[in-house]
C-alpha cells in the first residue's frame, strides 16, 4: 500500500519521448500546402521530414500538349507571386532555342515588369513571415504596397495574378501611356511603406530575437544543395543569375547584389530589403534608358500603307511590294487605328503572335495570328535542346526545353528555385526550436506553384 | 571556359568516359558512358580547372517518341510547304537524340567561381534503367534523383531513399514517360488498409 513512497525517495532516470508533431498539410503559417513531420526532443527539433506534391498539376506534361506561346499561361501558375518573371524565363528560353534576338525596347519592358513582380514577391515574403511572427501592422503596409505594384502590372498586362503577358519573340503589347508617370508614384509609396517596415522591424528586439540565429545554414551546404537566390546570398555568396550570367539589359544596368554574412533568417530579411531598393533602382534606369516606343511606320518600308492604296496595287499585280506591308484601316475598331509595334517583338511573322489590334484590325495580323494558333501550323523551332536560367524571385529559374521540330515542345522541364531549398530544410530545421520553424519556413518563401509544379 | 574549350577540356580529360560531343546555341553538352558518371561527376566538381560546385539541374528526357508524331518542321498540315524563317539559324545543328536509349537522364553543372556551364547526358535502357546516385556528392541530388524515379522510373544506385516526391506511393506509372497517356486518371488515394 504505501510502496509508492520509497519508490518515489529513489530517482531513476526520467522517461523521455520523443514527439510527433505534424505541421500541415493545411496550417496557417505553410503558404500553400506542405507537411513537415518533426520530431520533438522537448522543443528541439531532432528531425524533420519534409513532404511536398500537395499541388502538383503535371506542368511539365502539360507543356508537351500544347504548342509553345499555349504553355505561357501554365507559366504564370509556377511562381503566381511573379509571374511576370516565369514568362520571361520560358519566352527567353524558347527564343534562345530560336536563335532569334528581340529588340531592346522589349529587353528594357521585360526588365521593367521582371523587377516589378521581384519586389511584390519580396513583399510577400518579408510581409507574411512578419505577420507569422505577430507583426500583422508590416503585413498589412506590405500588401497595400504590393497593391501600387500589382495595378502598375494591371495596367500593362489587364489581369493582376494569372498574366499571360510574355509572348514567344516579344511581348503582348506596349506600355500603356502615362506608365512611366505611374510607376514612378508606385515606387515612391513603396519606399515610404519600406522604410515604415523597416523602422517596425529592423530593431525591433522581438523580431530581431526570433529572426537572428535562427535557420542558419552555411555557404558550403547551400552550394551542395544547389541553394540560389536571396537564400544563397544571406550566407556570403554573390551569387545573382543577373551579374554572373547576364541576359536581357542587365549587364547595362547598375546595381548591387547585397549579401548576408551568417546565412540565418534575419540576413536574408535584410538582404530581400536591400533587394527591393535595388530594383527600384534598376527600374528607374529602365524607365529612363527605355528606347523610344512604337512608331507608325512599317519597318520595311518606313511608311504604312493606306489600304485603298494597298487594293490598288494588288489589282496592279505588284505582289511584292505589299507582300510584308501592313496596311492602315479606318479606326472602325477600337484598336485599329494603333499603329504595328515593331519595336517590342521580333519581326519575324512566323515567330511572334501579333499583339491583338493587329489581329482584329488588318488582315496581315489575322492571317499572322492564325498561322500561329491554328492546329498543325505554330512556331515551329529546330530541333535541339536549350538550357536558359533567369533570376526568379527566390533564385536561379530555369528552363530546359527540348524540340523535335514540332509545333509543340517535345519536353519543357522548370528548375523550380524553392524546390532546392526545400530539399535542404531538414537540415536547416533539425537542432532549431520548434517554433522556430515557423520563421525559417517563411524566409524560404516556398511557393506550392512552383514547388510542385 | 567557353563552351567549345569546356568540351575540348571534358574530351581529352575523359577519353574513355565520353562518347559524344555538342554545342546548340551555345549550350556545351557531353554525353558519358552510363559507368563513368560518378567518377566524371566527382572530378568535374573538385578539379580546379572545373570547379563545377552547382549541381543546377537533373532531369531526365523520354526520347521514345522523338520525331515520330509530329508533322516535320516548316511544313503546314496542309501540305503547303513553308520556307524556314532565315532569322532563325541553321548553323551548327543539333545532333539529335544521341542514341536508341529511350532515356536520356540529363545533368547540369554550373561553376560558381569560373562562371561556366556543363550539361552531361547519360542515355539509359528502358529495361536497365539505372544510373549511379550523386547524392554523395551533392546533397542537391537526393531529390532531385526521387523525382526523376517518380516522373520516369529510372532507379538511381545507391540512392539513401529512393521513393516518390511529387506523386504519392500508391500510384501506379510514371506520368512523364511518354506512353502515359496525359488524360490518364487514377484514384487519388490508394486502398485503404
Amino acid at each position: 500500500m504505501d510502496q509508492p513512497q520509497t519508490q518515489k525517495a529513489t530517482p531513476g532516470p526520467i522517461e523521455t519521448r520523443e514527439m510527433l508533431l505534424n505541421v500541415g498539410p493545411a496550417h496557417p503559417a505553410m503558404h500553400g500546402i506542405i507537411r513537415i513531420v518533426t520530431k520533438l526532443d522537448g522543443e528541439q527539433v531532432v528531425d524533420a521530414d519534409v513532404e511536398i506534391g500537395y499541388l502538383h498539376r503535371g506542368f511539365e506534361k502539360m507543356s508537351e500538349t500544347v504548342d509553345y506561346n499555349g504553355v505561357m499561361p501554365y507559366t504564370d501558375r509556377l511562381n503566381y507571386v511573379s509571374p511576370l518573371i516565369n514568362n520571361m524565363g520560358y519566352c527567353m528560353a524558347v527564343e534562345k532555342l530560336l536563335g532569334v534576338a528581340v529588340p531592346e525596347r522589349c529587353h528594357y519592358i521585360r526588365v521593367i515588369l521582371s523587377e516589378i513582380s521581384r519586389i511584390a514577391d519580396h513583399l510577400t515574403c518579408v510581409g507574411a513571415s512578419a505577420m507569422e511572427l505577430g507583426a500583422f501592422t508590416v503585413f498589412l503596409y506590405m500588401i497595400k504596397a504590393r497593391e501600387f505594384l500589382w495595378e502598375l502590372v494591371e495596367m500593362v498586362t489587364g489581369a493582376r495574378l494569372t498574366v499571360s503577358y510574355g509572348r514567344v519573340g516579344g511581348v503582348k503589347g506596349d506600355l500603356p501611356e502615362g506608365f512611366a508617370e505611374r510607376c514612378r508614384n508606385a515606387l515612391r509609396e513603396t519606399r515610404r511603406v519600406l522604410a515604415e517596415s523597416d523602422a517596425l522591424l529592423t530593431r525591433n528586439r522581438i523580431f530581431v530575437d526570433r529572426m537572428s540565429g535562427t535557420g542558419r545554414i552555411t555557404p558550403e551546404n547551400a552550394i551542395s544543395y544547389g541553394i540560389t537566390g536571396p537564400f544563397l546570398r544571406s550566407t556570403g555568396v554573390a551569387y545573382d543569375v543577373r551579374k554572373d550570367c547576364p541576359y536581357a539589359v542587365y549587364d547595362q544596368l547598375q546595381f548591387d547584389v547585397p549579401v548576408g554574412t551568417r546565412g540565418d533568417n534575419y540576413d536574408r530579411y535584410l538582404v530581400r530589403m536591400e533587394e527591393m531598393e535595388q530594383s527600384m533602382g534598376i527600374i528607374e534606369q529602365g524607365l529612363r534608358d527605355l528606347p523610344p516606343g512604337p512608331v507608325a511606320v512599317n519597318p520595311e518600308t518606313g511608311q504604312p500603307i493606306p489600304a485603298a492604296e494597298m487594293v490598288d496595287q494588288g489589282k496592279a499585280g505588284n505582289i511584292a511590294a505589299i507582300a510584308d506591308a501592313c496596311a492602315t484601316t479606318d479606326p472602325t475598331l477600337e484598336g485599329s487605328a494603333k499603329p504595328r509595334q515593331p519595336n517590342i517583338a521580333v519581326g519575324e511573322k512566323r515567330v511572334f503572335l501579333p499583339s491583338k489590334e493587329d489581329t482584329y484590325g488588318n488582315i496581315e495580323g489575322l492571317m499572322q495570328h492564325f498561322k500561329l494558333v491554328m492546329y498543325g501550323h505554330g512556331i515551329r523551332p529546330p530541333k535541339g535542346e536549350v538550357y536558359f536560367p533567369v533570376e526568379g524571385a527566390n533564385g536561379e529559374l530555369g528552363f530546359y526545353i527540348v524540340s523535335d521540330g514540332g509545333s509543340k515542345p517535345y519536353r519543357v522541364r522548370v528548375r523550380p528555385p524553392c524546390f532546392f531549398i526545400m530539399s535542404a530544410l531538414h537540415k536547416i530545421l533539425v537542432g532549431e526550436m520548434a517554433a522556430d520553424v515557423i520563421p525559417t519556413f517563411g524566409s524560404v518563401n516556398m511557393i506550392g506553384g512552383e514547388l510542385d509544379r | 571556359m567557353n563552351a567549345p574549350a569546356m568540351i575540348q577540356a571534358v574530351s581529352e580529360r575523359f577519353p574513355a568516359a565520353v562518347k559524344t560531343s555538342h554545342m546548340y546555341r551555345g549550350d556545351a553538352t557531353v554525353v558519358l558512358r552510363r559507368e563513368s558518371l560518378l567518377g566524371v561527376a566527382r572530378v568535374l566538381k573538385e578539379d580546379p580547372a572545373f570547379e563545377m560546385n552547382f549541381l543546377m539541374d537533373l532531369t531526365a528526357v523520354d526520347y521514345s517518341c522523338f520525331g515520330k508524331k509530329s508533322s516535320p518542321a516548316f511544313f503546314s498540315s496542309s501540305g503547303v510547304m513553308v520556307s524556314p524563317s532565315p532569322v532563325i539559324p541553321d548553323a551548327d545543328p543539333w545532333p539529335g537524340p544521341t542514341g536508341p536509349e529511350r532515356f536520356v537522364v540529363v545533368y547540369h553543372l554550373y561553376s560558381l567561381p569560373l562562371k561556366h556551364r556543363l550539361r552531361l547526358e547519360v542515355p539509359v535502357e528502358e529495361a536497365d534503367a539505372e544510373v549511379d546516385s550523386l547524392t554523395s556528392i551533392w546533397g542537391g541530388a537526393n531529390w532531385l534523383e526521387r523525382e526523376v524515379w517518380d516522373m520516369f522510373g529510372i532507379r538511381f544506385r545507391a540512392h539513401p531513399n529512393l521513393i516518390r516526391i511529387l506523386m504519392y506511393e500508391e500510384f501506379a506509372g510514371h506520368p512523364l514517360r511518354k506512353d502515359y497517356p496525359v488524360n490518364k486518371r487514377q484514384p487519388l488515394i490508394g486502398p485503404v488498409n
